[in-house]
């Protein structure tokens, strides 16, 4: 495999509104933000982080948060501008910034692309207005079509994310949403179980049974379903919930998965980079203001981080790696932890059909490894 | 200068558990000053050491307590208050502990009344020709029914409880009476000359790290001093001494040791092992003519297979199980191999409290985790070839065509309950092949006694008797005798694959009652798999209950992206903390939990 790159990912945390199911690190002020002092912090941090990572060739940037389409197209310019100031930044590479369909207008994303942006990741979430209002968002269907079109117009790449398995779904209706969905023509679509976390809305919803979700089976099934429609439509799943057009896959996330380096700036963002050839883990202050103060008193926002050792590496590698159908470089596995995976393990996984091994060098598991993929990597890392 | 005889008095204590004999002991210690209010402070139950001994409220080892009393008629005595186990799987350390002493008080609770441990224990003071005193305690208790609880001892025991002594051992009310009633009804020692060559009993011993083996002793004839060679009668081993003294119950150095008296040598003895409980101890050069009458060995009733469940811990075990033996000849231990479990040691116990008492012990002492096997009588296989073999291990089994037939030992168990519980308590019985011998009332009370297959009570019929009777009912045994029974071994297949550890040999009416109970808990307490999992209990060939443990639908966390990892690698360095503690069978992870849930079998 190539080298995995090195990624620039870009927090922006804020929404307009809090998303019941969302545990990301996203706030809701009823201020305006003062964007120039946060393009002031970005370019501080992002050049401290330069000063550890030395000099670097970025391989892809990405904007998320929160809702980075609450950022001004001028803002998105300076943090991009203040990214190729400090790493070497090729032509071409891939530039993603998420946007809601509530948030968007035609003269901003135009802004965005100028900016240097040259793909949209869109939170579509669902196809009906019902399921939209569960899920609290400030869209209906209609602008979310209305945001499709547009970013089709004015992005060379789109991705868009839909949330199934909602209380209530059926493998026939969710069937004929994702038909809908490919129908708009994104090259690639990132599509999530809806789970609930803590400290979420929902959670506190659920555990007071105001609503229930699918259970295991019937998610099984729903994930059933989404590999069959997708698979069937050219957009396979290159990793348990994203899935594309072969050679749309998303060039940000593939580090993430392939396990290469990153460095996160912004509020609550997180980075792992090789440092004095050990990898190390950094992550910044999640409140924005707290975040800026710290930026300016020091540089940065990073609150904390760890070095890695061999064993944690090699854990993070494969919980990451066996995500992806390309599966992981076994060699690789032992570089990190200084020992093979255990054949015995791998035989019994391969032999009730959760695992295959690709040639020599690799291992991936099955569509069957990948619903109980959180149990299959437990019982290979031990 | 020893005391004379005639005012020494050596008494032990019999109570069943919670009636108060540890506090009526404090109390006794406190009352004639052989520790101050500072040294008692903040202390109960000061004669249990081990933190077992007093979570537990129970005694394991023996120990004497020397007490100086001046009784109301002016004169000066020596009281050696002899604290003896209560539990029944340390009935032979109460048999030893009895015989070395003359007198004896029963302590019942005067609101609860006889309970059957009392009962067992008392009986044995009567066989070692103690002179009783009764003692009512807990008096102030507004439950407290003196003269009911006074009936029920003469017609229960059949001893005179007119003169009862009636005492608050909490409060301290009728302490005194106690004190005066050792010294005018309790008899000295009856025989003791200093005159004559050393005669004395060792009574018991413990390892103490650093003076090594302490032995406890009691002086029949002679005078047992600091500096003189000794010579065990039984082993023959011969000893310098070098110290004597006595426990106050403080360890006090003196230079001898009289006749008619308790205390304590030290003679560089290197294990518990090397000293035999009810052996004679003479002097080397001017030994005795005649050895007391020897006490037998503690044999072990129930064993089990201990195993570590890090398999890299084998040689901590090793160490630690050494150590204890060094201080409980009664455990003893030899090296077993699992096909399941890896190397572990099977262990054999008096009972099944010593066997959780050990198991205690080496995990808090020794920071050892441990996987118990399923606990196991010692059966007798008489073979085809008129030979006969004990098996200590199921897993041991001979084949079952080289077998004429097994034995199993049998127990005499007393029962004492209020009568509400008393049918639910004969179908517990019933259910385990007990055969009924007497049914007879103790004032409100039954008193149910009845023969049992070992085999059936040391999986959990003690927590069912409890939890059936919501703790009121008593329960004690005493090994009777072997007898034939149509035993079979079972085996529980874990996706098709036999786990030793979990065999076991049950009789032939019960096995399919307690395969499917097996069955049906394994099913609950192995965690789902990616794949689905077979559970079976087979006799031989035929299978004979099934359960299966259906495969992990969906367990995988749809969205992780980089800040994610950190969070997902501790949860997945939890779930490898969690495999640490299961032992892998073929494909299946078992949690050691497993093992010791499993066996317990529940009646319903």
């Amino acid at each position: 495999m190539n080298d995995p790159g090195f990624g620039v990912y870009v927090h922006w945390p804020f929404c307009a509104a809090k998303c019941p199911y969302c545990d990301f690190n996203s706030h809701v002020r009823h201020q305006p933000v003062d964007q120039p002092r946060f393009v002031q912090a970005f370019e501080r941090e992002l050049a401290t982080m330069r000063e550890r990572t030395g000099p670097r060739t970025v391989s892809s940037i990405f904007i998320g948060g929160g809702t980075p389409s609450l950022m001004l197209p001028g803002t998105v310019e300076a943090v991009l501008a203040a990214v190729a100031r400090n790493w070497d930044v090729p032509d071409g590479i891939e530039i993603t910034l998420e946007a809601n369909p509530s948030s968007v207008e035609a003269g901003r994303f135009r802004g965005y692309r100028a900016a240097g942006v040259n793909r949209v990741s869109l939170g579509v979430q669902a196809l009906n207005d019902a399921d939209l209002r569960f899920l609290g968002r400030l869209h209906d269907v209609e602008q979310s079509l209305h945001a499709i079109g547009l970013a089709r117009e004015i992005f060379p790449r789109l991705s868009f994310d839909l949330i199934y398995a909602r209380p209530g779904q059926t493998p026939d209706a969710w069937a004929a949403e994702l038909e809908q969905a490919i129908s708009h023509a994104a090259d690639h679509l990132s599509l999530y179980q809806l789970t609930i976390e803590e400290g979420t809305r929902f959670h506190a919803l659920y555990a007071a049974k105001k609503f229930q979700i699918p259970d295991a089976d019937h998610a099984a099934d729903l994930y059933t379903v989404t590999q069959e429609v997708t698979a069937a439509r050219g957009l396979p799943a290159y990793e348990i919930s994203n899935h594309a057009q072969p050679g749309a896959e998303s060039r940000h996330n593939l580090i993430y998965w392939r396990y290469g380096e990153y460095v996160g700036v912004g509020p609550g963002a997180h980075g792992r980079f090789m440092e004095n050839g050990r990898r190390i883990v950094t992550f910044t202050e999640k409140n924005p203001e707290n975040w800026l103060d710290l930026v300016e008193s020091r540089g940065h926002g990073v609150i904390g981080g760890e070095v890695l050792t061999r064993e944690e590496e090699a854990d993070e590698f494969l919980l990451m790696g066996l995500r992806l159908t390309e599966g992981i470089d076994l060699a690789r596995y032992e570089q990190l932890s200084g020992r093979s995976l255990s054949g015995r393990r791998i035989a019994i996984l391969q032999e009730e059909g959760l695992v295959s091994p690709i040639g020599n060098s690799r291992l991936r598991a099955t569509q069957q490894g990948m619903i109980v993929l959180d149990a299959l990597v437990a019982d290979l890392a031990r | 200068m020893t005391t004379p005889i005639s005012h020494i008095r050596n008494f032990s204590i019999v109570a069943h558990i919670d009636h108060g004999k540890s506090t009526l002991a404090d109390r006794l210690i406190q009352m004639t000053g052989a520790l101050d209010a500072r040294e008692m402070a903040g202390k109960e139950q000061v004669l249990d050491n081990m933190d077992i001994e007093r979570e537990r409220g129970i005694t394991i080892k023996a120990q004497t307590v020397r007490l100086n009393y001046t009784a109301k008629n002016g004169e000066d005595y020596i009281l050696n208050l002899i604290d003896t186990p209560g539990h029944v799987d340390f009935a032979y350390e109460v048999s030893r502990s009895l015989a070395a002493c003359e007198g004896s008080l029963l302590v019942v609770d005067a609101s609860q009344g006889v309970e059957a441990q009392t009962l067992a224990n008392v009986y044995q003071a009567i066989d070692n020709n103690h002179e009783i005193v009764v003692v009512l305690n807990k008096i102030d208790l507004p439950a407290a029914e003196p003269e009911r609880v006074k009936e029920q001892i003469e017609e229960v025991i059949g001893l005179d409880a007119s003169d009862a002594v009636m005492i608050s051992a909490k409060t301290g009310i009728g302490i005194e009476d106690v004190l005066e009633a050792i010294v005018a009804r309790l008899p000295a020692p009856r025989v003791g000359d200093a005159t004559k060559p050393l005669k004395a009993m060792l009574v018991d011993s413990w390892y103490d790290a650093y003076l090594g083996v302490i032995v406890l002793v009691r002086v029949i004839d002679g005078v047992l001093k600091k500096g003189q060679t000794i010579r065990m009668m039984g082993t023959g081993a011969r000893y310098p001494v070098e110290r004597t003294g006595f426990f106050t119950p403080k360890m006090i150095q003196a230079d001898e040791i009289g006749p008619g008296e308790f205390g304590f040598i030290t003679a560089s003895i290197k294990e518990v092992a090397d000293t035999r409980v009810g052996d004679t101890i003479t002097e080397d050069r001017k030994p005795t003519a005649e050895a007391l009458p020897g006490f037998k060995p503690a044999q072990p009733v129930v064993f089990c297979g201990l195993f570590p469940v890090d398999a890299a811990d084998f040689e901590d075990l090793r160490a630690a199980v050494g150590k204890l033996r060094l201080n409980d000849a009664s455990f003893s231990y030899e090296m077993e191999t699992s096909a399941a479990l890896g190397f572990g040691f099977r262990c054999g116990f008096l009972g099944l409290l010593h066997l959780e008492i050990i198991q205690e012990r080496l995990e808090r002492e020794f920071d050892l985790d441990l996987i118990a096997t399923a606990p196991s009588v010692v059966y007798r296989m008489n073979l085809l070839d008129g030979t006969q073999k004990e098996l200590h291990n199921p897993a041991d089994m001979p084949d079952v065509m080289k077998i004429t037939s097994i034995e199993e030992p049998w127990i005499r168990a007393t029962i004492l309950t209020p009568d509400e519980y008393l049918g639910s308590i004969l179908k517990l019985c019933q259910d385990r092949r007990g055969v009924q011998v007497d049914l007879s009332y103790v004032g409100k009370r039954a008193m149910l006694v009845y023969d049992l297959p070992l085999n059936e009570v040391v999986f959990d019929f003690y927590d069912r008797l409890k939890s059936i009777s919501k703790g009121y009912a008593s329960f004690d045994y005493h090994l009777t005798d072997y007898k034939e029974g149509d035993l079979v071994k079972m085996s529980i297949l874990v996706n098709d694959e036999p786990v030793d550890a979990l065999s076991m040999l049950v009789h032939r009416m019960a096995a399919e009652k307690r395969g499917r109970t097996m069955c049906e808990k394994l099913k609950e307490l192995i965690p789902q798999h990616m794949f689905k999992i077979p559970i079976q209990a087979a006799i031989g060939g035929r299978i004979i209950a099934r359960e299966t443990i259906s495969a992990l639908r969906k367990d995988v966390t749809a969205k992780c992206y980089g800040g994610d990892v950190t969070r997902k690698r501790k949860l997945l360095e939890k779930q490898k903390e969690g495999k640490k503690r299961m032992r892998q069978f073929g494909k299946v992870d078992i949690p050691q939990e497993a093992f010791i849930q499993a066996l317990k079998m529940g009646d319903n």
